[in-house]
């Protein structure tokens, strides 16, 4: 197990470091942030000031240099654009988002297992074909429509919600119903399947040849097997959302992460991009962390 | 079991038989039959559109500017209405289908390619290739996609081939992992080793045996994922920073509809209802496939019909 | 009629398939008494579980149906009980186990746990429950009873975990015990010892005993009745001399007729060329040996058996010949070259002379290649035969030999029955005329009469064409017909080897004697005797 943890601890760090040498000069390419912080009829003298100021007048391999030079002393530098230290940056729009995966994945979680059980349960019945019109919508249908249109029409048209914004806790709605769809499709089929296996495993016919009472079943023996893979399903989707949800944190104003980082590259302020991917990898490998260890307390095989 | 096999059917299904028994097949689910409708005209319109309705689809009209969709007084194709320069919705929308296709099937097909390359050699080669094919694999599912494709696209511009390398490059694992784990474990299998056994060199054991086994999973995931990379392009079209006006792209006109949301519905609503509409197909499509590719599930589509189940 | 402790009248169970309606079982009726044991004798597809199934309300309805009948136990028709009341039955007065006891146990609970929540779940407290777990593993004789309780399905072997099914299935001291195919994952001596502690609890406790078997062996041991079942039916019943001795029904004739190890043992031609020369061939897999300098001589027309129990190597030593899977050392000569060291070039001309037959025709079988396909493959490898005219007669040809018929040539693997697909197989071997045939548990899979057909088609290819046969196999019945070498294996070592006859009658390791010993012999009389020879210390 802790095997295990350390060879995935270093594959993310190659991964990690790959990825920010790759971002940094990538990024870099695309030419400086001089022009877009600075008014167009700007002198030379100004545009050679803020560069300097920046260190943006060094060679590339130089500012790499003295990047990787402040990063083992744990300084990643500062945002241009709010001209504060980055990492608090990342880590304020981190705060709204987390609360958003957490919310929107528990929900999608316990939906997922419920309805994916019950369509196990009744094939063919309400709950399956719920199930299953849910999965392909979230398979089908575009998020960023998706959330104008339900914009629309409960904003606008019956001024049930906000359009954007956090203020409220009404703000949330819109966009944990979203960011809900796709997962929870995807999930409660997997629930569904993998509870159908459990359902009709040998294991099963055991417990009832044994006289185990029906739900002691379902609730006992089967659906701890049928979590196996919904597990690492999780995990997946629960990792794309802390990556932030770029369009639905977009259209609904929502400060997370995901519009954190498509405004930074779109503004040039590097450090804040980088910045962001570090804290997410961080945050992807605990997540990652989580799911193994679930994984070898629900499944003994795993752990001998 | 003996007596099930032998009450069965026996039916003789060599050569042409054996091609014709899959449109059979899908005209007997009417969702599907109807998913390859709607996918064949928008391959129609892919193809034709451009040049029958490329002009009229970009030459502005400023008194038909945001006009209502169900007017024919305009003439037919005003029947989806006018956009924001005058411009005819439905000739939009059919002319949009060429980049919207164009850029799905290339990162779909590149993506298909290589990843099945690198996959089935990752499964048939040594521990060794297999290791580092895999560790790139991982790599590239670590990077958050859209973070990629946005670097990427600001780097190179955002033209119809990068758009398509970008959204390839972050589908190749999909199809390596996929193919990969089938060639491991049909590799395994008896027929597999009689055929080595009988002397079949790596190149006829990879084509002969293993790859067909594989392919149809890989075509029902292609065709999954044919959707899912329709709409990471219109995602990013969307957020402006795919492909780039005067070119079009469904997720475009969505959000050049989208300020014009509570005056002129229309303007996002048909392009998003075309997305929606081929994705549905595509993954109608893709759900009928993994059970008729399946020799073990095929009856349930043959048996529907035959009037004995 | 009510006496007797469980009777099945008249029932009739349907599976409706998408296929239309099959009937699995058809009006059978049998019953059993407090200690007796019943066996219920078929072959796959037979419907000997089904009736099982039903008893312990274990059907899927829909999509079975019980069209009619009863089961009378204690004085009540099961099939018209409450769920709840057929549950309290379960497991406390009627308890099963099965042919697969690592499936059947869930994975994810420790097995202490498993037997414990029988008794839990028919109302015993659970400090009781783990008592009589740890009497219970005792008796079964798992050892380390404390440390075991808490160890998982996984961590045990084969035979451990059917004693730990047995262990649960026995906690309530149930009236009647359905025993389902119970030994047949087994190795031979696991089998004898599972069979013989089965015998001993049902004198102990005076249960009733239903053993659902495919194996006349198993019959002979074990049962005091049996019921003969075919295609749904019953076509015989009595006991188990008059059954073996006495057959009335077609058949049960033919059964017992291809039951094997009864006919005359083969002698060999010595003779003959060296064919194939293996010396000291070695193989691990980490610190595991899978085979030790196995090292024995195939002569031209020779059939050599290797017999072995589970993880004996006698798979890896084919597969290591083939060169299938690299061997760590040593060599085999073939002809004289040694084939672990042959260029590709003369190795592809070697394979075309020697050919392999697996154990599961369904899987050895490509799906979707036509049986022309399959059969006519060899030759694209070795690029014979370019005459297409000439392949489609040589295939007719080889299929007939096979005794297939021609028009199957265009058809596909999964069209056909068990036996057949190895018939098939058979043909794909022979298509390259080789000299050398390697059956791997070739005819394992197959139920005993197909087994049978299966074994007379090799005989009558060895003696028309003068193939040699490398024949790996764990029933010693099938090896004693067939072979006129045996070979031993154990633990990755040959142990023995020599003439069929010797072998037989006069084994001189004790191993080959326990596997002898072990193994079940379908007359009543003769395995009462092995018994009774078993039981008294020598």
């Amino acid at each position: 197990m802790t095997k295990l943890i350390g060879q995935r601890a270093i594959a993310s760090l190659l991964s990690l470091l790959a990825l920010l040498v790759l971002v940094f000069f990538l990024s870099r390419l695309t030419g400086d942030p001089t022009s877009l912080f600075l008014p167009i009829d700007a002198s030379q003298e100004m545009r050679d000031q803020f560069r300097a100021l920046h260190g943006l007048d060094d060679p590339l391999l130089v500012q790499f240099g003295r990047y990787v030079w402040d990063l083992i002393h744990f300084d990643l530098g500062d945002s241009i654009r709010k001209a504060r230290p980055a990492i608090d940056v990342v880590l304020e729009a981190y705060a709204w988002t987390l609360p958003l995966a957490l919310v929107t994945m528990s929900l999608v979680v316990a939906a997922a297992i419920v309805i994916g059980s019950l369509a196990a349960f009744h094939v063919g019945g309400f709950f399956d074909r719920f199930a299953s019109v849910v999965s392909l919508i979230g398979a089908s249908a575009p998020d960023f429509w998706i959330a104008i249109v339900a914009i629309v029409i409960f904003s606008i048209n019956l001024g049930w919600l906000p359009t954007s914004g956090v203020g409220t806790p009404w703000h949330w709605i819109l966009p944990v119903a979203v960011l809900f769809i796709r997962p929870f499709g995807l999930i409660v089929q997997v629930v569904r399947g993998s509870m159908l296996a459990a359902l009709s495993s040998l294991y099963v016919k055991t417990a009832r040849a044994k006289g185990v009472k029906e739900g002691k079943i379902i609730f006992i023996h089967a659906l701890r097997n049928a979590m196996l893979p919904v597990i690492t399903v999780i995990g997946d989707q629960a990792a794309a959302m802390l990556n932030g949800a770029v369009v639905v944190e977009t259209i609904f104003g929502f400060p997370g992460i995901g519009k954190l980082m498509i405004d930074s590259i779109l503004q040039r302020d590097f450090n804040v991009v980088l910045a962001a991917i570090m804290v997410t990898a961080i945050a992807i490998f605990l997540m990652n962390l989580l799911i193994d260890i679930a994984y070898s307390l629900l499944d003994p095989r795993i752990r001998h | 079991m003996a007596n099930i096999q032998a009450s069965a059917p026996m039916t003789e299904a060599p050569g042409r038989e054996r091609l014709l028994a899959l449109p059979r097949m899908l005209w007997r689910d009417k969702f599907a039959f109807a998913s390859a409708v709607v996918l064949l005209v928008v391959l129609l319109c892919a193809i034709f559109g451009p040049a029958l309705l490329g002009d009229v689809a970009s030459s502005q009209n400023l008194r038909g500017r945001n006009s209502p969709p169900f007017d024919l007084a305009r003439g037919w194709l005003y029947v989806l209405g006018g956009d924001s320069l005058g411009r005819p919705m439905l000739a939009r929308v059919i002319v949009a289908a060429r980049n919207t296709m164009m850029v799905a099937a290339g990162a779909v097909a590149s993506a298909l390619l290589v990843g099945t390359a690198l996959g089935l050699i990752a499964g048939y080669r040594g521990k060794n290739t297999s290791q580092v094919i895999m560790r790139l694999g991982d790599v590239i599912m670590s990077f958050p996609s859209l973070l990629i494709a946005v670097v990427v696209l600001y780097i190179l511009g955002s033209s119809v081939a990068n758009m398509i390398l970008v959204l390839a490059i972050t589908r190749v694992p999909i199809y390596m992992r996929t193919t990969r784990a089938e060639v491991m474990e049909i590799r395994e299998r008896m027929f597999v080793q009689a055929a080595i056994a009988m002397g079949a060199s790596p190149g006829r054991v990879i084509l002969r045996h293993i790859l067909p086994v594989v392919a149809p999973t890989l075509i029902t995931i292609a065709t999954l994922d044919f959707a899912f990379v329709m709409l990471a392009e219109s995602a990013l079209s969307f957020l402006g920073i795919g492909i780039q006006p005067p070119e079009i792209t469904w997720g475009l006109m969505v959000s050049q509809g989208r300020p014009y949301l509570t005056s002129a519905w229309w303007l996002a609503f048909w392009p998003g209802l075309a997305i929606i509409l081929t994705t549905l197909s595509l993954n109608l499509l893709s759900n009928w496939m993994r059970i008729a590719f399946d020799p073990a599930q095929r009856w349930r589509l043959e048996a529907r019909s035959s009037g004995n189940g | 009629m009510a006496d007797y402790l469980l009777s099945v009248r008249n029932l009739s169970v349907r599976f409706h398939t998408a296929r239309g309606a099959v009937d699995a079982v058809r009006s059978v009726s049998w019953h059993v008494d407090r200690g007796e044991t019943l066996a219920i004798l078929g072959e796959s597809g037979s419907g000997k579980s089904v009736s099982a199934s039903a008893i312990m309300n274990l059907l899927d309805i829909p999509p079975a149906e019980i069209v009619s009948g009863e089961i009378l136990f204690g004085g009540q028709d099961l099939l018209k009980l409450s769920r709840e009341e057929r549950r309290r039955i379960n497991g406390k007065r009627i308890a099963m186990i099965f042919q697969d006891p690592l499936g059947h146990l869930n994975p994810v609970y420790p097995v202490g746990w498993q037997i414990a929540e029988i008794m839990t779940a028919h109302g015993s407290k659970p400090e009781d429950a783990r008592r009589r777990c740890l009497e219970l593993l005792t008796r079964v004789g798992i050892p380390d009873v404390d440390n075991a309780l808490r160890k998982y399905p996984h961590q045990f072997s084969g035979g451990q975990r059917q004693r730990l099914m047995i262990a649960m299935a026995l906690a309530l001291k149930p009236d009647l015990l359905i025993a389902d195919e119970p030994t047949t994952a087994l190795d031979v001596t696991i089998q004898a010892e599972v069979l013989s502690l089965l015998r001993e609890l049902q004198a102990e406790t005076g249960m009733g005993l239903v053993l659902i078997t495919h194996d006349l062996g198993v019959v002979a041991d074990i049962a005091d009745r049996v019921v003969v079942m075919n295609h749904g039916e019953i076509v015989e019943e009595g006991s188990p001399r008059d059954i073996y001795h006495n057959p009335k029904h077609a058949y049960t004739k033919k059964l017992i007729a291809a039951a094997p190890g009864k006919g005359e043992i083969p002698a060999g031609e010595p003779e003959a060329d060296v064919l194939l020369d293996v010396r000291s061939l070695s193989k691990g897999y980490g610190d595991f040996t899978a085979l030790k300098e196995a090292s024995f001589t195939l002569r031209r027309g020779q059939t050599i058996a290797i017999v072995g129990e589970s993880g004996s190597g006698k798979s890896t030593l084919a597969r290591s010949i083939l060169r299938l899977e690299p061997a760590d050392s040593g060599e085999a000569r073939w002809k004289g070259r040694d084939l672990l060291k042959m260029p590709p070039r003369e190795l592809l001309a070697a394979r075309r002379q020697m050919h392999m037959i697996f154990q599961d025709p369904t899987q050895s079988l490509n799906p979707r290649m036509s049986v022309y396909q399959i059969i006519s493959e060899g030759w694209d490898i070795h690029g014979l035969m370019p005459d297409r005219a000439a392949r489609r007669d040589r295939v007719t040809e080889l299929l007939v030999q096979v005794g297939l018929s021609p028009e199957h040539a265009l058809r596909y693997p999964h069209q056909f029955s068990g036996g057949q697909r190895q018939r098939i197989a058979i043909a794909r071997a022979l298509a390259l005329e080789p000299e050398l045939i390697i059956c791997d548990e070739a005819v394992s899979a197959l139920d005993v009469s197909i087994q049978a057909q299966v074994i007379t088609l090799l005989g009558r290819l060895r003696e028309e064409l003068g193939i040699s046969f490398l024949f790996i196999a764990h029933d010693l019945g099938v090896v004693r017909d067939f072979a006129d070498t045996v070979i031993v294996m154990k633990a990755g070592e040959i142990v023995e080897q020599g003439p069929t006859l010797q072998i037989f009658d006069e084994p001189r390791h004790p191993y080959t004697q326990r596997l002898l010993a072990a193994a079940l012999d379908p007359d009543p009389d003769v395995q009462e005797g092995r018994r009774q020879a078993a039981a008294t210390p020598s």
